[in-house]
């Protein structure tokens, strides 16, 4: 699925990243704790869906090469966590949908999770 | 541990300030950037990538100052990360996945799930802990280096 539909599907806004709306993204992950993105994600070019907005989400989603993260429930990126993202060319997205909400359309429009379900005895 | 310091052939030391959870991340960060520009294939990065970030959270959200030290060898990578401050006082429980001790103030960042020396665990090939509570923790871990990893051209240098 290419970002420019995700963007459409959310009804979202593009706050960084417009000259990569083109970007092919094949798989997400929802979270709000970043010890479980670091841990779990797969691959990489996944969108992270998160209602984090801190400096620390672009370096976690730098650690992992993130294709794109859209933040859930209307939140937005201050200045310093803008910059990184621009510095490491990671496109962020702003959505007034909810998180559950958010995952539920792009599952339903075909997008599909970095990793179904964990191990037995994860955690 | 993997291989005699003799064999370094890159040596960069970075420091880390505990509770600065502004610039949390940066360093690992750097080092990836680092690794990217030497040449490391994507997977090498990754793995190194993660398990420094975890290790720079953890002197971040745990200690009061500490350095983390990149070793590049022909044959592997290694990270040593030692700090001062309260130290573990049952590493064997920390290991253990979702054992955490952290505050809210990290929570409310995201982390302190206790998964994250589990993770470094998980993304380096030997790993090796040790604390003494009030003191501080010693942490390294090694990845090894195979196939065309092995041949990054490194110049010798010191910071």
């Amino acid at each position: 699925m290419k970002l420019r539909e995700i963007r459409d599907i959310l009804n979202a806004e593009v706050i960084t990243g417009d000259e990569n709306l083109e970007k092919e993204i094949k798989y997400a992950f929802a979270a709000d704790l970043l010890s479980d993105v670091l841990a779990l994600s797969r691959g990489p070019g996944a969108l992270l869906i998160t209602g984090l907005a801190h400096p620390q989400v672009i370096y976690a989603g730098n650690t992992i090469d993130l294709g794109a993260i859209i933040f859930v429930r209307g939140k937005r990126p201050n200045e310093a966590t803008l910059q990184l993202a621009i510095d490491n060319q990671i496109p962020l997205l702003t959505t007034r949908y909810i998180m559950f909400e958010t995952c539920g359309r792009l599952y339903q429009q075909g997008l599909r999770a970095c990793i179904e379900k964990v191990k037995d005895g994860w955690g | 541990m993997a291989g005699a310091e003799n064999n370094i052939s890159f040596h960069a030391m970075f420091h880390i300030k505990g509770g600065n959870f502004t610039d949390a991340g940066s360093i690992s960060s750097q080092v990836k950037k680092f690794l990217k520009g030497a040449g490391f294939s994507s997977g090498v990065i990754r793995r190194t990538s993660i398990a420094t970030f975890e290790a720079e959270m953890n002197v971040i959200c745990y200690a009061d100052r500490g350095n983390l030290s990149l070793f590049i060898a022909p044959n592997f990578l290694k990270v040593v990360v030692e700090d001062e401050g309260i130290g573990i006082p049952d590493v064997n429980l920390a290991m253990r996945e979702g054992y955490s001790t952290a505050n809210e103030k990290i929570h409310e960042m995201g982390f302190g799930a206790g998964m994250g020396l589990s993770n470094i665990k998980k993304n380096t090939d030997e790993m090796i802990l040790t604390s003494k509570f009030g003191q501080g923790t010693h942490l390294e871990f090694v990845i090894s280096l195979e196939g065309k990893d092995r041949l990054v051209p490194l110049f010798s240098t010191r910071e």
